[in-house]
């Protein structure tokens, strides 16, 4: 897959505490890992001869973590951000495996561009890259991509995601088209008339500030027209980036009814609330942007019940001189990648607010389950991709040491206890 | 039994011995043209009015024969350079040559249930050519011959029936004809051309072309309408349908069963909804299906025109 | 509206099988002698029954003559009807004759002779089918009460009959037994 598969020599993890929700472990154990595949794990298991030992004792060693929202902004944007450095990125911040939006130059919408980023991957990836195909051509929002042929072609997904897609026929007539493939339809869920024009969440903090918002009404008008669609079509809808307490409702009452819907959460929504934007840095500016301490109750308190289904970062890099300025102008979206798992550890699992395991399930198996994708558990037989974490690191976020090309982070000096320790793919480590 | 109704608008309303009447009337009129003198006197001093508001040049033509044959008068109305162009209604056009007495219209129209319109508006038979994607009889007859002469029966053979279904007059009215007459149907297609619902009318769905002609008897191709389906958002693109949905003869030697018969309403777009190779090939019946057009329409016609229903004997 | 149906009953027995059978044998002797042979004859018999008549008479032909059996055409003459408008259309059945009747002597064949309208109609038929050398009737049973000049060129019986009575022609081949029988409608 990448310049750094080693591959063929055994590995042997040792000692530590193996997190599996979907084979429902939750043990000390040995895992051991031969021609990039698991092949057993058990509490003592002997190593093999040439076998390099990693001692995991008083770590926690998960299914490979998967990040279903991902810009890699290659091809066309290569100054935010390419393969190369993007599943670098992902690698370091103990993801296996992402999957890249569609909003490239050009557009994801034909399968010569699905073929290209396949063929980066191959090359230059260091995690297992999986491309979601455009719904509409351009991301336009008028005429269908050809999306029978980006399925063939290997897209796990189809989504206009930095857009919705307006026209509700359009979108219904889009999930109706793909129904025979299996493959789900991701909604940026956003009416834009509404939304047209701001930079911020309405309510007090964007009152004060005198910048326009986007009322919580903007996102959940969406919400709930996609899960009606998709209760009308029969497609297996999947809502990105909640961000308010009414859409983890109508989720909620959508699942409850029998929809096939899901959603995701991303870890910034999870813990930053609009007061963060109070000094008006642009990092702080994204869409759909921070809420209200209400809204990342509920999304924390859907999360773990399932309501939301996984994580994805919706890493967004965008260069220095686009995330500077005036914060009307900048861009919206910030990295996440390389801050996801230590901001969830630190000020989720550690407060208690969600347990370790719901966690790993959320960032492992569930996405994999929702998108059809390989891995997201460690059974014998399945291909060696593991997330080995530490709960007591120490460290600082550093924006200047990161992987990616991009610097846009509001986490930058936090100081944040827990963090990936070691990422394998395919039986090769990526990142220690 | 008797041909008994003023009109042909619907397959739905037929039962299953009324559309075998109908296609052993046909049957048994293919022998006209074969002679030298295509023309018996059956409806000597008829008038039969074709009025085609959509253009068609080969059901027109097919009507026109049909009732030269039988030896009828036959007045062609097409809408443009005429009085609808000039704005009149379509009800008051009817109204108008329905005054000069004729004995048949024969009517071919984009809006659904424009044949019943009329049928309510004038005394004299109505023969319903094509409503909108709402049905069209003889189309359906026909193909129900052509199958019938081929297969040397009807009931219990499988037949499905590929494109877009939704704006289909033509699988609508066979839908309805192969239930009655013990068929099994499925539809196929993208998701987006597939009406909803339409598995209540008692035929199956299969959404790829590989599953819907594996183990049937016949495949009927339709025709591609593209001129509205891109700008509809119903299909990407025709090149998309074609890689997926269209008949080649690759596909059709992989999956359908060897002695399968091909058919088509016609006109053909060859390259799209089937390959060249297949729609000229030793299967196709899309040829047979002309011949049996005009013997069809010459069945319908002589019902019709040929007794005064309502009337005393 | 189609008039009542009257109830027929069986009045009396005009040829027995014997009788129908020495009819079918004697007519065919009088074609050949009439024809001066079997040379450039054709069979065109009037559905239903006078399609079984002529396979009759073209078989005994061959028998007699030795020669091969004769080629034998099935008309119908719905489509030549001059009643068409006046009752619904009865059913259709296909004219199959698969041999050209141009130059041939054809021999129509029907079970009765009545009005002459069916013949009529058949011979406008025939005329459309092609251009023969000759039309000849052969008829089983001659009824009278003719409305139009037809006359045939062979009869098996000549039998007056008044007009409410009805001839029925039974051939073995649908009826069963071969029998010709007058009936007359029940008094209601």
């Amino acid at each position: 897959m990448s310049a750094r598969v080693t591959g063929g020599t055994a590995l042997l993890v040792k000692n530590g505490r193996v997190i599996d929700p979907a084979n429902g472990v939750d043990a000390v154990q040995d895992v051991l890992v031969e021609s990039n595949t698991i092949t057993q794990m058990d509490p003592k298991l002997p190593a093999p001869e040439g076998a390099e030992i990693v001692d995991a004792t008083g770590k926690i060693v998960c299914p490979g973590f998967i990040d279903i929202h991902v810009h890699l902004r290659e091809p066309g944007y290569e100054y935010k951000e390419t393969v190369a450095t993007g599943t670098r990125a992902a690698a370091a911040g103990g993801f296996t495996a992402v999957c890249c939006m569609a909003n490239t130059d050009p557009v994801n919408d034909n399968r010569s561009v699905t073929d290209y980023i396949l063929a980066r991957a191959r090359s230059e990836g260091v995690v297992r890259v999986h491309p979601i195909g455009a719904v509409t051509r351009g991301l336009r929002g008028e005429e269908l991509a050809e999306l029978a042929e980006l399925a063939e072609a290997g897209c796990v997904a189809f989504s206009d995601d930095g857009k919705p897609v307006m026209n509700a026929s359009l979108y219904r007539h889009a999930m109706e088209y793909v129904l025979p493939f299996g493959v789900p339809v991701i909604s940026h869920a956003e009416d834009a008339h509404l939304t047209r024009g701001t930079s911020m969440n309405e309510g007090v903090v964007s009152t004060e500030l005198g910048l326009d918002g986007a009322p919580a009404a903007a996102e959940d008008v969406m919400v709930a027209r996609d899960i009606l669609l998709a209760e009308l079509t029969g497609a297996h809808i999947h809502i990105a980036h909640l961000s308010t307490a009414g859409a983890v409702r109508l989720v909620r009452d959508g699942k409850s009814r029998g929809v096939h819907v899901t959603a995701e959460v991303t870890p910034h929504h999870l813990v930053l609330t609009e007061d963060a934007v109070r000094e008006y840095d642009p990092n702080t500016k994204m869409s759909p942007p921070l809420r209200t301490k209400r809204d990342t109750e509920a999304l924390v308190e859907g999360l773990v019940d399932g309501t939301i289904d996984c994580i994805a970062t919706d890493h967004a890099p965008h260069a220095l001189s686009e995330k500077e300025g005036e914060f009307d102008h900048a861009a919206f979206g910030i990295v996440g990648l390389e801050t996801a798992v230590a901001v969830l550890l630190d000020r989720l699992v550690r407060p208690g607010w969600i347990p370790l395991s719901t966690l790993v399930a959320r960032m492992s198996s569930d996405p994999a389950r929702l998108l059809n994708l390989p891995g997201g558990r460690l059974t014998a037989g399945a291909p060696a991709d593991i997330t080995i974490l530490d709960l007591d690191a120490e460290h600082v976020v550093e924006p200047a040491r990161f992987r990616s090309r991009s610097r846009n982070t509001p986490f930058g000096g936090w100081r944040l206890r827990g963090a990936p320790w070691m990422t394998i793919v395919g039986g090769s480590v990526v990142s220690r | 039994m008797p041909w008994t109704r003023k009109d042909l608008l619907a397959m739905r309303d037929l039962d299953a011995a009324e559309i075998t009447l109908l296609i052993d009337t046909a049957a048994s009129l293919q022998e006209i043209a074969t002679r030298e003198i295509k023309k018996v006197p059956a409806l000597r001093g008829k008038t039969i009015v074709n009025l085609f508001y959509e253009a068609s040049t080969r059901t027109r033509t097919s009507f026109e024969i049909a009732g030269k044959w039988l030896s009828a008068d036959v007045i062609n109305f097409s809408s443009s350079g005429s009085s609808a162009s000039k704005g009149e209604s379509f009800v008051d056009t009817a109204k108008n040559i329905a005054a000069m007495s004729p004995d048949v219209v024969v009517v071919r129209h984009s809006a659904a249930g424009a044949a019943a319109l009329l049928a309510r508006e004038l005394t004299c038979g109505v023969v319903n050519a094509g409503d909108g994607a709402h049905e069209h009889p003889t189309q359906a007859l026909l193909d129900l011959l052509t199958i019938r002469e081929k297969k040397g029966h009807l009931d219990g053979l499988h037949v499905a029936i590929v494109g877009d279904i939704a704006h289909s007059r033509v699988a609508r009215s066979n839908i309805h004809g192969m239930r009655k007459l013990g068929m099994t149907v499925t539809v196929a297609g993208p998701p987006t051309l597939i009406p909803p619902f339409v598995q209540e009318l008692g035929v199956k769905v299969a959404y790829r072309l590989e599953d819907a002609i594996r183990d049937v008897d016949v495949i009927m191709m339709l025709r591609l309408q593209h001129e509205r389906m891109m700008a509809a958002g119903l299909i990407p693109s025709l090149r998309e349908y074609a890689h997926y949905w269209g008949l080649t003869l690759d596909r059709l030697q992989a999956h359908a069963r060897p002695d399968v018969l091909i058919m088509h309403p016609g006109p053909v777009n060859r390259g799209i909804e089937i390959s060249p190779e297949v729609a000229d090939g030793p299967y196709s019946l899309i040829l047979d299906q002309v011949a049996k057009g005009v013997a069809v329409r010459m069945g319908v016609l002589l019902l019709l025109a040929g007794s005064k229903t309502g009337e005393a004997a | 509206m189609s008039q009542p149906l009257d109830r027929f009953r069986e009045k009396a027995q005009v040829l027995d099988e014997a009788a129908l059978d020495r009819a079918l044998t004697r007519i065919p002797h009088e074609i050949l002698e009439r024809n001066g042979g079997a040379k450039d004859l054709a069979f065109v018999g009037l559905r239903t029954r006078g399609v079984t008549l002529a396979q009759r008479l073209a078989a005994a032909i061959a028998r007699i003559d030795g020669s091969t059996t004769l080629p034998v055409g099935a008309l119908d003459i719905t489509l030549y009807r001059d009643d068409l408008g006046m009752r619904g259309i009865p059913v259709v059945r296909a004219t199959e004759i698969p041999f050209s009747i141009k130059g041939k002597a054809v021999i129509l064949v029907d079970d009765v002779l009545f009005t002459g309208r069916t013949i009529r109609a058949a011979l406008d038929a025939i005329i459309d089918l092609g251009r023969p050398q000759s039309v000849q009737l052969a008829i089983l049973i001659d009824r009278g009460h003719r409305e139009l000049p037809i006359r045939p060129d062979y009869v098996g019986k000549n039998l007056p009959t008044s007009r409410r009575e009805s001839v029925a022609v039974r051939l073995r081949e649908h009826d069963g037994e071969d029998r010709v029988v007058i009936e007359e409608p029940e008094e209601v």
